[in-house]
């Protein structure tokens, strides 16, 4: 073996499959002096990986986890590792024949063809041993495969080797890593101390003790997920190769079922939430096994033998087939189930590539290899982005709570707008206790508790005649009082409030620059303007959208969701020049806002400030501090629900005051307090206004979004020179308003599509852009001043006609019928936004 | 016929053995814990004999309540009913722990008639003292036979061997006897999984003896030094092959 | 005063017996010794105590533990013995184990250490030699073995005086005893005679994987051998079993490949006077107890080394 260098480019820590598959694409990208590391021997360091079932059911919800499992797979057959077996999701109950229904959806969204719903006879023609006469269907994806995830890493190893760019080193300890101006430096391991540029943590369960060495934070927990192996089964020992049937997953009772040669493998996520503190895990030395597999807890099984017994009776009730294995394994859990992927926000060059499966192990490789080397990825990891938690999310305390909720989520039916149960109440605006006097439903957002809808408005409901949805998955997380409030406003006028943004004050002589080269738009405007603009990536898709207010020559105020704040404040702060000349402080806590639109604004507004709110004495776009009685509030023109009205800031201990006065003088004026259903969904639906997440990602870019400007400015900026391209380039989808024109299903019920479903020709054909990526809903929802329910989708250029009745939704695995009413951003409720400026 | 096996629940160690800080256990926060290996041939031998003769098998451990656990194991390869004698953690010396197991037999023979072979482990794999069964069976006055491979029993008797250097010792106990065997003496079977949900429902009756003082009392446990050998790496891979012919060779072996 | 039960085969006292002298010894005081069973007499010159004690009698013709027991509490009670010694392995721990019950005392078997004094302060083995027990004896007599193969044995010398005698037997106690001698079943070289012991371990991965073990333990005229893993797999009988409760070896080289090195299976091994660890892991725990490895897979290994051996022998 080679010694042990002194220094290198970077350091990966972590022989598992993510670090294998991350070695070898960064020295493919062109990096020639990577080392990799690992306490364990190779080829099984004793991680996760070499336990883990190794199959991979690449259909998810989440588009990113799609992609990613999808590209693996294609990595994983490339290698020769890859057997197709199928696998099928079977269903006991109907309310899991629902959710098979949207997995069919999702599977036709991201472009799984093969995918389909099976009756119970055809699930047992694929599946003999099963009894078929407790299931009521189920879902078929042929390409399900399983993998030999440690050949797999052994093979990326080897080929970063014979590039000459890797130098691999097993059996080596770290103990401590040097962090010096907040920027990674070098790593102290049992070989010896190695200078690096960049340090990755790959680590598994471990990840958070390498994390805590930088003093950074990787905020998962490993937990338990039990598996059993029985054998010999008789009808397995003619089997000619290790699968030759289709996985099962028993979704309704969380447990899988796969053939493993001569064995059955049975596994199950049913078992009480089994959490594990990372400096739990026993050393190689001291485990039996080998330090992820822990003793297995027999009476956290009992229930699962029932159940596989209900399930696979030929197999499962031989008495002749004994028990043979096993194992209490340990997996990484997160918070919110993505994986952990990025530039730590506390340590420059300090990378995670954490929290991730088998099944999506080489896409993550790729991925980051990717971010690291070029600065983008081809896959938009926003969902992953290890800069996303805030400070609460990172302790331990949230970790376990959250993960200990999500582990029997697992195979479970979730709700795309589903809430947490735990960790409730972290932060609370100052508008709390009026809030909750008004019957808020608070739902949360990174912490904050945000007032959704609020039931005191619930009268509304009748007034504005508002259609409930009859069906319960549709209803379920939403109330008419959200169309009702919006009615309300549009009408007279809404107090909204909107404490979660998160703010950022940039500050200095090369404060201007520094933004400059960031965004897209121009920023060198007046004092007092109010600029919304996008941020791209280098390769011109959207890395965020936010507004920035210039509140000096060298002072300028960022406002930007929540949920994407901390990914946000670290775009930024990485943004900051190197010599000091501007500075960024996070002000999300000093200030609070308070929105305020609807034609009566400014008659609410005019009646609490003696300041000229006129439109000609505050136009549209402008930012300025006005008096409303002892306060000095900075009032923002602008609008994210597409009405007259202001945003309006003051420091957070004034907020309480500052809501009773406008609420008291909006009260001869009809006031309503409307949530964030109007704010986030109805309002901006109307507008047709984009949002991040949702339309807006890396993979399309400004032109599709129909976002982009008359010019672009002369300044360099990130992105720039694609977007030129972009915009002399034919667009290869183009971002449209589809109204649905048919709620009625086959059973006489409408139906209400909740997002993601593929948009289709009416006969359910997918629809395919040029560059291969598939048309579906990005956003989804009523636009209650119209009486239509709209859905926001990028649709190829030739379907992208204004009035088009081609095409389709597909919910619940049915088409609703759906005409194309905007191709472009022109917004379907007052196209020429006169409310905006009037 | 009726049998009974006598177990222990002993921990499964990996490479390393590590000691609690007290110095008087194991730390066993990451093992899991099974029957001593001797004894769960005792097992199977105990379920196999009742599979062949009728009856009724039973299986016993002094041990903590986590016990329990291998008692079940032993249920789901099919022995009928168990006796937990609970303990509180405490080490009982091999003295001790005949003198409960005693006591035990005899209650459940009074209730149901006497048990044609008592199985024992010839030692535990953990403490190793070698003497529970024989001091059981000088306390009952039956014969016994210790390291056993091989046992079939005949009418009122039963013709055991015993493995000796060279070859097996053959002996002939009449019933009732008491037996200490070795691993080897068959290939215990895992069980099904029906038989693991049927254990679950399996008679378990539970008592807490009194520890009595040990005789032979333990001061502390040791992890012996060991060498600190640095093995001497002749090669990687199949080119390492000319030095080790050359090691046999010096040895004196590779003729 | 210490009497120690000395096992003898072949006219000879057997090596552990004589560590077990030195064990008592290490007691202090004086220390006789006896012989049981026929050959005992020619045993007994070479046992260098001032008292041997040879008991003969017809009915002991076959080994019968209690009556062996018998014959040591006699002895015993006869002699004013306060410690009474034995061999950890053979018949001899058998009928000590049965003696210390009949004395009512503990039996604290496999000891490598003893420090006189009351109580009596002991070190013995745990599981198969991984583990040490300190502790205190509590006894009116000390019935204690010795761990095989723990303490130097005594030299062999002529003894201070041999004193035969003819002990009653009673007929409770010759029930269990020998009535007959079979061999063993598997047969091939012995793996507890075997001079060179080739053992393949889960890293072998099949049954049929052991072909390249099978072949170089051929080839080197050695045994073949196995860890539990493999047993408890089904891919090797038990009698191939090397490790705390299975067979114990004592080769010139022990070959361990594809073994870990779990505490049980080295327990087996402690004989072996040197090891050669074949393993793709170089910090598996077997390598801290290995003299000599080899880094690499065994299937690519030991084709090679057989390779090599048949090269060289032309």
């Amino acid at each position: 073996m080679s010694t042990f260098p002194a220094s290198a480019k970077a350091v990966v820590i972590g022989c598992g499959i993510v670090g294998n598959s991350l070695a070898h694409h960064l020295t493919r990208l062109g990096w020639t002096d990577v080392v990799q590391i690992d306490k364990g021997p190779l080829p099984n360091p004793g991680g996760s990986t070499g336990h883990a079932s190794n199959f991979i059911f690449p259909v998810d919800h989440s588009k990113e986890m799609t992609q990613l499992t999808l590209e693996s797979q294609r990595q994983y057959v490339e290698m020769g590792v890859n057997t197709e077996c199928g696998g099928i999701e079977v269903a006991r109950t109907e309310e899991r024949m629902e959710e098979l229904r949207r997995r069919m959806a999702s599977a036709k969204s991201w472009g799984v063809d093969s995918a389909r719903l099976v009756t119970p006879a055809e699930i047992k023609e694929l599946v003999p041993y099963i009894d078929e006469t407790i299931l009521l269907g189920g879902f078929h994806c042929p390409t399900v495969s399983v993998v030999d995830s440690l050949r797999a890493g052994t093979i990326m190893r080897e080929r970063g080797i014979d590039s000459g760019g890797l130098q691999v080193f097993a059996n080596t300890d770290v103990s401590g890593m040097d962090v010096e101006h907040g920027r990674i430096r070098r790593v102290h391991t049992s070989r010896g101390v190695i200078e690096a540029e960049v340090v990755v943590i790959a680590c598994g369960v471990w990840s958070p003790l390498l994390a805590a060495m930088a003093g950074a934070h990787i905020p998962l927990t490993p937990a338990v997920h039990q598996m059993i192996d029985v054998g010999p089964v008789p009808r397995f020992e003619t089997s000619s190769s290790a699968i030759e049937f289709p996985i099962v997953r028993d979704m309704d009772v969380f447990m899988y079922e796969r053939q493993d040669g001569v064995g059955l493998e049975i596994g199950s996520y049913a078992h009480r939430s089994i959490l594990h503190d990372p400096d739990e895990i026993p050393s190689i030395e001291e485990a039996a096994l080998s330090p992820t597999e822990f003793p297995f807890t027999q009476a956290d099984f009992a229930d699962q033998m029932e159940h596989a017994l209900e399930l696979m009776p030929e197999i499962v009730g031989d008495e002749s087939v004994g028990v043979k294995y096993a194992i209490n394994g340990l997996i990484s859990l997160t918070p919110d189930g993505m994986p952990i992927l990025g530039e730590t926000s506390e340590v420059k060059g300090l990378w995670s590539a954490a929290a991730v499966w088998v099944k999506e192990g080489p896409g993550v490789g790729k991925s980051l290899a990717e971010w690291m080397v070029n600065g983008e990825s081809h896959i938009d990891l926003h969902t992953s982005d290890a800069s996303r938690f805030h400070d609460h999310q990172k302790t331990r305390a949230h970790v376990k709570a959250r993960t200990f909720e999500a582990f029997p989520k697992t195979y479970g039916i979730v709700h795309p707008a589903e809430q947490w149960a735990s960790e409730r109440g972290i932060r609370r605006s100052p508008m709390h206790a009026q809030e909750e006097a008004l019957g808020a439903a608070f739902y949360e957002a990174v912490g904050w508790e945000r007032p959704q809808w609020y039931e005191a408005n619930a009268p509304l409901v009748e007034r504005y005649d508002v259609e409930p949805r009859p069906a319960e998955w549709d209803a379920r997380w939403w109330s008419p009082i959200v169309n009702a409030e919006h009615l309300a406003m549009r009408e007279h006028a809404g107090i909204f409030d909107l404490s979660a943004f998160a703010i950022f004050d940039v500050k200095g002589a090369g404060a201007l620059d520094a933004l400059q080269h960031a965004v897209l738009a121009q920023m060198d405007v007046p004092v007092g303007r109010v600029v919304y603009t996008p941020v791209l990536s280098p390769g011109g898709g959207f890395k965020s959208d936010l507004t920035i207010m210039r509140l000096g020559d060298d002072e300028f105020r960022i406002v930007t969701g929540g949920a994407h704040g901390m990914a946000d404040r670290k775009l930024f702060t990485d943004a900051l020049p190197d010599d000091g000349s501007a500075s960024l402080v996070d002000v999300t806590t000093a200030w609070t806002t308070i929105g305020l639109w609807g034609p009566q604004a400014r008659d609410i507004l005019s009646s609490v400030t003696s300041d000229d709110v006129s439109h000609e004495g505050f136009p549209f776009g402008r930012c300025r501090v006005i008096e409303i009685g002892s306060q000095l509030v900075l009032a923002s023109r602008i609008s994210y629900v597409g009405d007259l009205g202001w945003e309006l800031y003051v420091p957070m201990e004034q907020g309480a005051r500052l809501w009773d006065v406008l609420w008291e003088a909006g009260a001869p004026h009809s006031l309503t307090a409307c949530g964030i259903g109007v704010y986030g969904t109805t309002g901006r639906l109307e507008k047709a206004y984009r949002a991040y997440g949702a339309e807006l990602e890396t993979e399309y870019n400004v032109v599709e979004a129909g976002m982009q400007r008359p010019s672009v400015k002369e300044q360099d900026f990130v992105g720039k020179e694609a977007h030129l391209r972009h915009r002399e380039e034919e667009p290869t989808a183009i971002l449209c308003t589809l109204t649905v024109d048919d709620h009625v299903s086959a059973a006489g019920v409408r139906r209400y599509p909740l997002g993601r479903e593929p948009i289709t020709l009416r006969d359910g054909t997918p629809l395919t852009d040029a560059r291969g990526r598939r048309s579906y809903v990005t956003s989804a929802g009523a636009a209650p001043s119209l009486g239509t329910y709209l859905l926001l989708a990028y649709l190829p250029p030739e379907h992208a006609v204004e009035g088009s009745q081609a095409l389709a939704v597909e919910y619940m695995n049915e088409r609703f019928p759906v005409t194309v009413t905007v191709a472009g951003a022109t917004a379907p409720f007052d196209p020429e936004n006169a409310r905006i400026r009037s | 016929m009726k049998a009974l096996v006598c177990v222990k629940r002993v921990p499964m160690t990996g490479g390393r053995i590590v000691l609690t800080e007290d110095e008087q256990a194991i730390e066993t926060k990451h093992l899991g814990f099974a029957i001593s290996p001797h004894e769960e041939c005792g097992v199977e031998e105990a379920v196999r004999l009742v599979e062949q003769h009728g009856g009724e098998s039973v299986v016993l451990t002094l041990g903590v309540a986590e016990a329990e656990e291998q008692l079940r194991d032993a249920m789901a390869i099919g022995i009928d009913r168990g006796l937990h004698l609970v303990t509180d953690g405490e080490e009982w010396d091999p003295e001790a722990t005949a003198g409960a197991i005693v006591e035990a037999i005899r209650a459940d023979e009074a209730a149901s008639g006497p048990f044609d072979i008592v199985f024992f482990g010839n030692e535990s794999a953990d403490s190793g003292g070698f003497q529970v069964g024989l001091r059981v069976a000088h306390a009952l006055g039956r014969p016994c036979a210790t390291g056993l491979k091989s046992l079939v029993v005949d009418g009122a008797a039963v013709r055991c061997e015993q493995e000796v250097g060279g070859g097996r010792d053959v002996y002939e106990l009449p019933l009732p006897a008491v037996l200490t065997v070795l691993e080897g003496l068959n290939l215990p079977r895992y069980p099904s999984v029906p038989g693991r949900m049927r254990a679950g429902r399996k008679p378990l009756e539970a008592t807490t003896p009194a520890r009595p003082d040990s005789r032979l009392e333990l001061v502390r446990l040791v992890v012996p030094a060991g060498d600190a050998k640095q093995a001497e790496i002749l090669g990687r891979g199949p080119e390492a092959a000319a030095a080790v012919v050359d090691l046999l060779e010096q040895i004196g072996v590779a003729l | 005063m210490n009497l120690v039960l000395v096992d003898h085969a072949d006219g000879v006292a057997t090596d552990v017996s004589l560590q077990a002298l030195a064990l008592a010894a290490a007691l202090g005081g004086e220390t006789h010794a006896l012989l049981i069973g026929p050959g005992g007499a020619a045993a007994a010159q070479n046992v260098s105590v001032p008292v041997v004690h040879v008991a003969e009698h017809e009915a002991l013709d076959a080994f019968a533990p209690d009556a062996w027991a018998a014959i040591v509490c006699g002895v015993a009670d006869r002699v004013g013995a306060t410690a009474i010694v034995a061999p950890g392995t053979g018949p001899a721990t058998d009928a000590i184990a049965r003696a210390a019950v009949r004395l009512g005392e503990p039996l604290a078997a496999n000891c490598v250490a003893v420090t006189p004094g009351d109580p009596l302060l002991l070190t013995r083995v745990r599981w198969g030699g991984s583990l040490l027990e300190e502790a205190r004896l509590h006894a009116g007599r000390a019935v204690l073995t010795v761990a095989p193969h723990s303490i130097a044995a005594v030299e062999p010398g002529p003894p201070g005086s041999i004193e035969a005698f003819t002990p009653e037997l009673a007929d409770n106690d010759l029930v269990v005893r020998v009535r007959d001698r079979v061999a063993p079943p598997a047969g091939g070289v012995s793996l507890a005679d075997a001079k060179v012991v080739v053992t393949g371990g889960r890293g072998v991965g099949s049954a049929e994987g052991f072909a390249p073990v099978e072949e170089l333990a051929a080839l080197l005229g050695g045994a073949v051998g196995c860890s539990r893993a493999v047993t408890m797999s089904g891919w090797r009988p038990h009698t191939d079993q090397v490790g705390q409760t299975g067979n114990k070896i004592a080769p010139e080289i022990y070959i361990a490949c594809g073994v870990s090195g779990a505490t049980q299976h080295i327990a087996g091994a402690k004989g072996a006077k040197r090891i050669l660890a074949v393993n793709t892991d170089p910090e598996a725990p077997i390598m801290s107890v290995a003299d000599y490895a080899v880094v690499g897979d065994l299937h690519e290994v030991l084709p090679a080394v057989s390779a090599e051996l048949r090269r060289r022998r032309g």
